[in-house]
């Protein structure tokens, strides 16, 4: 076994990474960036080569400084991670070259299957069934048109080289297909260097799925079950879990073996996803093989029972893998989160900036039940423009689907950030949604159920009983503590009227309460009358100052996250965010009687949606205008984004130009 | 008895009608509430304790005989918040607009010497229309008095002003006195001389909020230290605000029970300052992390940003915190900021409050508009107001102490108590740059020799080392635990006696 291993990466996979090398006693090096200086892998190597400056094609892409830092540590291996080197046929050749181990597959298999276009080939070959599509190299837009005429509409254009959804566009028609051709070259040549692109039939309403692999270099390859990545969007995984809710027995040995058929085909000997579209009615067909361990492995993890990093570390030093397939039984279901640095709010435009609070929630194993929160950030950290904007991947594990999710749901409540915008409350409201839970999914699930994008909702029926419980206890708490205030008047203790009224945004509910600061607090459901329904009982630990309230609401386990805003709190609760306020019953007549005032009308501005750099101002002062018109392109997190007019207008004055660096809600330009 | 009791419950009650329902309806139309609704959500249920409910004016001028109303136009009395006494008068927009007779400015003064000599915070509730005319002198007599019982006050009890409505002439110096002003947006504006004066006298047209609206008072006079967006916002903000504040110049602070823990480390901060030493950070996120509970009552928090001035508490017990803020303007002195904290630093050592302060400070802000403007005079404020302090005084300096700035924050050489440093911190007459640019002007030509010339004086002085070699730091700490050494240090401080010299008072450069 290695003594040493360098990880070709950053963020919460060089962590990972890092973990399972640890508990084989495997020391380990860390390679960083300017930018990743203070980073969490850095702090965890053992021993870390800085190796250039922040954009990643000056350092974590650059062969010969990875190689260098191996020669220099005196690693034997490398583990590539996801992304990055990690599927370039060049990187094992060159560690191959100066006798260092790649912990992934041999540099064939990665040109046979990581190339797109190769890997379709080889997928034919293997009887493996495939999508129709064009797999010869395509020279431009117009050729681009002739042949997505051919297959038939809608069409999918795609980076050769791509992943994660960059560099890839659905086109149905032949206008979209010239526009998306090209911006979908040029994204594809910014992010992996390589301009080639390819098209194929797309499939309406389908699901993906796709079979972890893992081979040995004695011939020996098995299939460790599905995964399910439909909940996506624009092409970006969001939520996985493990097994697929469609998949049967039959259709996931089918699969399975397809899977197993083609990696065999190329000599595959490490851990590889081979990637399925899939039908409705179970029907799926080869979409590409990814040849490096993939974002969302942990799902597989949990329902096998395998550590994937440790059997890839395993196999690339020659060991044969210690199961044949009959070994491999799935066990309960796993659901992963994929926590990402966007405002959800926004249209989910990237954010950037300091971790000002990162509060995961707690890991751990119980009674069947998991809590695991892969990561690579800390509290006081840096979100970079640089890379990739994932935070974190929360992944839960229960003997049920409907209990993975549960737990998923309230690992989400109790997941605290602050400092930059996130897209949890978006995941912690999807795990409520009835289409999710009844796993009646589509990779065209987002666009479908959020299409206009995703908002608050308000309160209503056990959700608003539990946060205006929870509200009150808290109000409950503080008035109790204010009592305690020295220099109080002798005589009697202030009084504090039991009854209260709840105002969580435009939702009232009046309640009752009663319980001391210790002990639990009871919290009783009044109607207009007056009378009492529900009763809720209360128990946490909770304390002013502490970021999520967590306890016992009638037994069951709840977290709501409390922030503090003028005279109340606003508590975050399964994807709903509302401002609290609790107030006596004279304080309420009272509020109720103050004017409600309108928000600053602010359309006629274009403000900058996220922090970023002003790649072009297209229009000029005094330019009339018409809704739809591109207006100024930002550039943040390695993606072009263009501000489009919302409607016909006139441009009265222009506040940016090219090169500007701008705060978000920073004034772009002005219409009169 | 019986019917004794009767015609007291029926004046009573004529007298909490005020103006009438008629008049009660228009105030809530407006968006405001009456006196007395705004006293029951400043005080503790059923603690308030109306005083002379049945004072009527003398006046017999204009017709005035014929309109009588009990109370005059004020409601004052005495109630306790969160259990602590505080005295009250809530103008009655309601009764003559809740103009000031003699009889209405003597149930002020009643109340402004029962606080006094009972050592109480005393709040007062603007709404009103001025000096009533038809009484003439007697009001502006009224008016005088209020005023010294103002002063006599001063640094004596906590006074405090809530703007809830129209508060214009005489009745502005009296808010202008007291210790802090607090206005509610859109329905509130306070001047001297109102928009039709205005027109008249310079035949400028403005409107009463572009005048004195919240705005204008927040952002650019600083007249006022906060506003709200409506009377119940603000009121229960007052009630947070007492909680902070003690009752006089004698009691110390008041203590609130916490859980938070005093040697609760936050790793987080030892990354907060930016390795790019010209990159902001925010200065309230240390503020946050460091207070009890990240509880922290800012005062004018939208005049002056680049100093962030407010009350928190640390185990419980009330400091004032100033604190230089790198994202406005670097953080630099300039005349506003200078003034802001003066001030707020005086009330503190009126009142026996502890002062924390975090300096990341690069200098005086430059320029004509300052100079012109009395920097020199407006930066001494700051400087005399810190040197004179006797409360317990501890420093953290976070990055920049540059320059005459240095001195200024709360240094150990004006009685700073305890002055630590972060090793992020750089003591220095200057930033490299500059210092070299001067030391090596015959450099200045050459760029390598320049550069060399900079990182040379960086190395050399861009720390916290050379001030701490000398004792000007106590001690070079870790930013994690920054809570727990200001706990300590205050802890320690608890008993500090020093007194300045005897004097009438001192000459503070106005």
């Amino acid at each position: 076994m290695f003594k040493k291993i360098l990880i070709a990466n950053r963020g919460e996979i060089a962590c990972r990474v890092m973990k399972t090398a640890r508990k084989m006693g495997i020391k380990t090096v860390a390679v960083y960036s300017d930018a990743d200086r203070d980073a969490m892998h850095v702090e965890m190597a053992d021993e870390a080569i800085h190796i250039g400056p922040p954009p990643a094609a000056q350092s974590y892409l650059v062969i010969e400084k990875i190689v260098a830092a191996c020669k220099e540590s005196g690693a034997e291996a490398v583990h590539p991670g996801y992304g990055f080197l990690s599927e370039r046929e060049a990187f094992p050749v060159a560690l191959q070259k100066a006798g260092i181990v790649f912990i992934g597959p041999n540099p064939k298999a990665i040109a046979a299957m990581g190339d797109k276009i190769e890997s379709k080939k080889a997928a034919a070959l293997a009887k493996v069934s495939t999508v129709p599509g064009y797999l010869g190299e395509i020279s431009d837009a117009a050729h681009a048109v002739k042949i997505a005429d051919e297959i038939g509409y809608p069409v999918m254009i795609k980076a050769s080289a791509g992943g994660g959804g960059k560099g890839m566009r659905i086109a149905w028609s032949r206008d979209e297909v010239a526009d998306g051709f090209s911006s979908s070259r040029n994204e594809a040549k910014a992010s992996f260097g390589d301009d080639r692109m390819f098209i194929e039939k797309f499939i309406v309403n389908p699901r993906h799925i796709e079979i972890q692999l893992i081979g040995d270099k004695h011939g020996n390859i098995v299939y460790l079950g599905e995964r399910e990545c439909s909940i996506q969007r624009r092409n970006q995984k969001v939520i996985e879990e493990a097994p697929s809710p469609l998949l049967d027995e039959k259709t996931r040995k089918a699969m399975g073996e397809q899977a197993v058929a083609l990696a065999k085909a190329v000599g595959y000997d490490s851990a590889g996803t081979v990637e399925f579209v899939a039908g409705q009615d179970r029907s799926f067909f080869f979409l590409e093989m990814n040849t490096r361990l993939q974002v969302e492995h942990p799902v597989t993890e949990m329902i096998t029972g395998v550590d994937l990093v440790e059997q890839m570390i395993r196999v690339a030093a020659g060991e044969k893998l210690p199961w044949k397939q009959s070994d491999i039984k799935l066990k309960g279901w796993a659901v992963e989160s994929r926590i990402y640095a966007e405002d959800p709010y926004r249209s989910f435009l990237p954010s950037i900036g300091r971790l000002v609070k990162y509060r995961p929630p707690v890991e751990g194993s119980a009674d069947g039940f998991t809590v695991r929160n892969d990561t690579g950030v800390f509290e006081g950290g840096e979100i970079s423009m640089f890379y990739d904007p994932m935070i974190a991947k929360l992944v839960t594990h229960g003997p049920t689907r409907e209990a993975a999710i549960d737990l998923q749901s309230e690992a989400l409540d109790a997941f605290y950030i602050d400092g930059i915008q996130h897209n949890i409350p978006f995941l912690a409201a999807l795990m409520q949604h009835p289409r999710w839970r009844s796993g009646k999914l589509s990779t065209g699930f987002i666009a479908e159920e959020f299409p206009d994008g995703f908002a608050s909702r308000s309160p209503a029926g056990e959700e608003l009983m539990v946060l205006s419980a929870v509200a009150a206890t808290i109000d409950h708490l503080n008035n109790a503590r204010r009592r305690e205030i020295t220099q109080q008047m002798h005589g009697k203790p202030v009084r504090f009227a039991a009854r209260r009224i709840v105002e969580l945004g435009q939702v009232r509910q009046n309640v009752h309460v009663e319980g001391g600061i210790a002990g639990p607090v009871k919290v009783t459901m009044l109607d207009e009358s007056g009378a009492g329904s529900d009763v809720l009982e209360l128990a946490s630990k909770w304390y002013p100052g502490d970021p999520v309230w967590s306890g016992l609401v009638r037994d069951i386990d709840v977290s709501v996250q409390v922030r503090p805003i003028l005279n109340g709190y606003n508590l975050a609760y399964r994807g709903i965010s509302t401002p609290a306020r609790v107030y006596t019953e004279r304080e309420a007549a009272l509020a109720a009687l103050m004017p409600v005032k309108a928000a600053a009308d602010m359309s006629k501005y274009l403000l900058c949606p996220m922090p970023g750099l002003v790649k072009a101002v297209n229009v000029a002062e005094g330019a009339e205008v018409k809704a739809g018109d591109a207006l100024a392109i930002v550039e943040a997190m390695k993606m072009e984004n263009i501000l489009r007019a919302e409607r016909d207008g006139k441009v009265k004055k222009v506040n940016a130009k090219a090169g500007d660096s701008l705060a978000v809600d920073a004034v772009i330009l002005e219409f009169a | 008895m019986k019917d004794v009791i009767q015609e007291l419950e029926r004046r009573r009650d004529e007298a909490r009608l005020g103006g009438g329902q008629a008049r009660i309806d228009a105030q809530h139309k407006r968006g405001k509430l009456t006196a007395r609704e705004r006293i029951e959500l400043l005080m503790d249920d059923g603690s308030f304790e109306e005083f002379d409910t049945f004072v009527e004016h003398r006046c017999a001028e204009f017709g005035m005989e014929k309109q009588k109303v009990p109370g005059d136009g004020v409601v004052t009395g005495w109630g306790t918040i969160n259990g602590r006494v505080v005295y009250v008068f809530a103008k009655d927009f309601t009764v003559f607009g809740g103009s000031l007779s003699q009889a209405h400015a003597q149930k002020i003064m009643k109340i402004q010497d029962m606080a006094l000599k009972n050592r109480a915070p005393i709040m007062g509730l603007f709404d009103a229309g001025g000096a009533r005319i038809q009484e003439g002198v007697d009001a502006l007599g009224g008016y005088g008095e209020v005023f010294l019982r103002n002063v006599l006050s001063s640094g004596v009890i906590p006074q405090i002003s809530v703007i809830m409505g129209p508060c214009a002439g005489g009745d502005v110096y009296s808010p202008a006195m007291t210790d802090f002003i607090f206005m509610v947006k859109d329905t509130s504006y306070m001047f001297v001389t109102g928009p039709d004066v205005v027109k008249t006298v310079t035949n400028e047209t403005v409107t009463a909020e572009e005048l004195g609206g919240a705005r204008v008072h927040t952002t650019k006079s600083s007249i006022a230290d906060r506003a709200y967006e409506n009377d119940v916002e603000a009121l229960l903000q007052m009630r947070r605000l007492m909680d902070f504040l003690p009752s006089n110049n004698m009691d110390g602070v008041p203590e609130l029970p916490t859980h938070d823990r005093a040697d609760r480390v936050d790793h987080s901060l030892d990354t907060l300052i930016p390795d790019n030493p010209n990159k902001p950070y925010d200065i309230k996120e240390l503020i946050g992390k460091v207070v009890d509970e990240a509880d922290f009552f800012e005062i004018q928090d939208t005049f002056a940003k680049n100093i962030v001035t407010g009350f928190a508490r640390m185990e419980g017990r009330t400091v004032g915190i100033v604190a230089n803020q790198p994202m406005v303007l670097a953080g630099v002195l300039d005349s506003d900021a200078s003034r802001k904290a003066a001030r707020f630093v005086r009330f503190c050592d009126c009142f026996d409050i502890p002062i924390v302060t975090f300096v990341d400070v690069p200098g005086f802000l430059p320029g004509t508009a300052q100079e012109y403007g009395g920097l020199i005079k407006h930066g001494a404020k700051l400087l005399f107001a810190y040197a004179e302090a006797t409360v317990p005084k501890v420093t953290v300096i976070t990055r920049k102490a540059y320059g005459g700035a240095y001195d200024v924050m709360s240094s150990k050489h004006i009685r700073g108590d305890v002055n630590y440093a972060w090793p992020t911190a750089e003591i220095a007459v200057m930033g490299a740059k500059g210092a070299a640019e001067i030391l090596y002007r015959s450099d200045l030509a050459d760029p390598e020799k320049i550069k060399l010339r900079i990182d040379e004086y960086q190395k050399r002085f861009a720390n916290p080392f050379v001030a701490a070699e000398r004792g000007y730091i106590d001690e070079v700490i870790l930013p994690s635990g920054t809570r727990q050494r200001i706990c300590r240090a205050l802890n320690m401080l608890r008993n500090k006696t020093l007194e300045n010299p005897w004097k009438k008072h001192d000459n503070i450069p106005l």
